[in-house]
């Protein structure tokens, strides 16, 4: 008997499917935060995390956090360094994989998070953050998006996280996670993976802004185990970042 | 949420930033208003990553002209970029980008402790703390407590700010609220719900500004203005020791 679950709990253990265990993971902040808690109390207890603000990780923060820098994601850590540092690590590539959130994303998997025009005003979106340094540096980026014809354009207006293009070095996007399903991008283009439960391809094709193949036959995204959702509903206890109301990216 | 009410209050002409909005809902209204519409003012936006503002408060702080590196290839940061630039390895590598340093005019960085020289001791995730007072014309430290000299010198390597970088050195307890202080203050995180809400109209910014900033003549009467409930919830009386460090010569 599988429990009632929101669709950003099954994101979240979406994101921690990603995580393999012993790896050195970009966390990001909102559902990656918990996928990487998540990760780590289920199949991946060796995996280490590395958060922007300079904090490494190799246990989940101690209690609920709103940002990086909340004192319990502090005591406890491996060590407290500078942005500078960790963002060396990952220059270096040390970094297998990350996360990183979008406001709008292409089929090549770019990523804009700084300004559109999409919906006919121009919108200034907050910027890069770390997104554009994750997408460059990273061994292999997971992008993590709300599943909205505006958002998922033919040709984004501003590449901030840089998807595949010729001559990329290293990495590049391999997995999306959105509000409906999974898909995969370590080809160089979007290709549906599986559905959340109760999603049809027809829905998915509508609120993709450009073509998309999707086998009717596809496969459905694994629900949340009870542990998995257990480990969650522990992490944020209010669904604060679960809840269905909440805004993803 | 620092920089958005700065550009709100009509006082920025110019953001070098990689991010900027609300911990709490992404957006900042103020930054939206001023790039979208020029209200209260136009601003000239220069766009980074996390990575790039680090490596130009890098390059200023070890007083190079810029710092090469990886990041941003790729992507629609760093092309035209008036700061970054293509640069070739001399060493025959792969070619990079050159990130121009930033020397800012005056830097303010919150830390627990400081002696009166300035000497100051700064723990938990450092961020760019340290390259920016580093990197700064001048440097004010700001500090939950000004301790005796004997504190600081008892644990050196805990002193990432010596005290002849710094021009002046204030005791402002709660001086970082609503972020969090390790071992002082848990982050408050309401205020940036609060402003998130009320920053959406220029009235509600306007009316923000005068209740929060205006009206308060210093940070004392804005502890007093939270309320004593708000700041006893907010103050860490938890201890957790870190093990001592012998320095016996």
């Amino acid at each position: 008997m599988i429990a009632t679950y929101t669709r950003r709990e099954l994101m979240v253990v979406a994101a921690a499917r990603e995580i393999r265990d012993g790896e050195i993971v970009f966390v990001g902040m909102r559902l990656p935060l918990l996928g990487f808690g998540l990760a780590k109390a289920t199949h991946a207890p060796d995996a280490v995390g590395l958060f922007e603000n300079g904090v490494i990780r190799d246990r989940p923060a101690e209690a609920f956090i709103y940002t990086m820098g909340d004192p319990p994601n502090i005591a406890g850590a491996v060590a407290c360094l500078g942005l500078n540092d960790v963002m060396s690590l990952l220059q270096q590539g040390r970094v297998d994989v990350g996360f990183i959130g979008g406001a709008e994303i292409d089929p090549l998997g770019n990523l804009n998070t700084t300004r559109t025009s999409g919906s006919g005003s121009l919108v200034r979106l907050p910027g890069s953050g770390g997104g554009g340094d994750i997408a460059s540096l990273a061994g292999r980026t997971v992008l993590i998006m709300e599943h909205e014809p505006r958002r998922f354009r033919e040709r984004v207006d501003y590449i901030t996280s840089p998807g595949h293009f010729p001559g990329r070095r290293r990495g590049g996007p391999a997995t999306l996670i959105t509000t409906l399903g999974v898909f995969d991008l370590s080809s160089g283009r979007v290709r549906a993976v599986t559905l959340h439960p109760g999603v049809t391809p027809e829905q998915v094709r509508q609120a993709t802004g450009f073509p998309l193949a999707i086998d009717e036959g596809i496969d459905a995204t694994a629900p949340p185990s009870t542990d998995e959702l257990a480990y969650i509903r522990k992490a944020d206890p209010d669904g604060f970042w679960t809840g269905d109301t909440m805004k993803a990216g | 949420m620092a920089f958005d009410q700065l550009i709100a209050a009509g006082n920025v002409a110019k953001v070098i930033a990689a991010w900027v909005g609300n911990v709490a809902g992404g957006s900042g209204y103020g930054f939206r208003r001023a790039y979208e519409q020029g209200v209260p003012r136009r601003i000239v936006m220069e766009d980074h990553s996390n990575f790039t503002v680090g490596l130009a408060l890098k390059a200023a702080a070890m007083g190079l002209p810029y710092l090469p590196t990886f990041t941003g290839i790729g992507g629609d940061i760093v092309r035209g970029h008036p700061h970054i630039r293509p640069v070739d390895d001399p060493f025959g590598g792969p070619s990079l980008l050159a990130v121009a340093a930033v020397k800012p005019d005056v830097a303010i960085v919150h830390v627990q402790r400081a002696d009166v020289q300035g000497n100051a001791h700064l723990w938990g995730n450092l961020g760019l703390t340290v390259e920016a007072a580093y990197a700064a014309r001048r440097t004010i430290v700001t500090c939950e407590e000004i301790v005796p000299e004997a504190v600081i010198r008892s644990d050196p390597n805990r002193t990432v700010i010596p005290g002849f970088l710094v021009t002046a050195v204030v005791e402002e307890p709660g001086g970082a609220l609503p972020s969090s202080v390790q071992g002082y203050w848990r982050r408050d995180f309401e205020p940036f719900l609060r402003y998130h809400r009320d920053s959406r109209t220029l009235d509600g910014f306007q009316a923000w500004l005068r209740e929060w900033v205006l009206d308060l003549p210093d940070r004392q009467a804005y502890l007093r203005h939270m309320g004593d409930a708000a700041a006893e919830r907010l103050r860490v009386r938890d201890r957790r020791l870190a093990a001592a460090a012998n320095f016996a010569p």
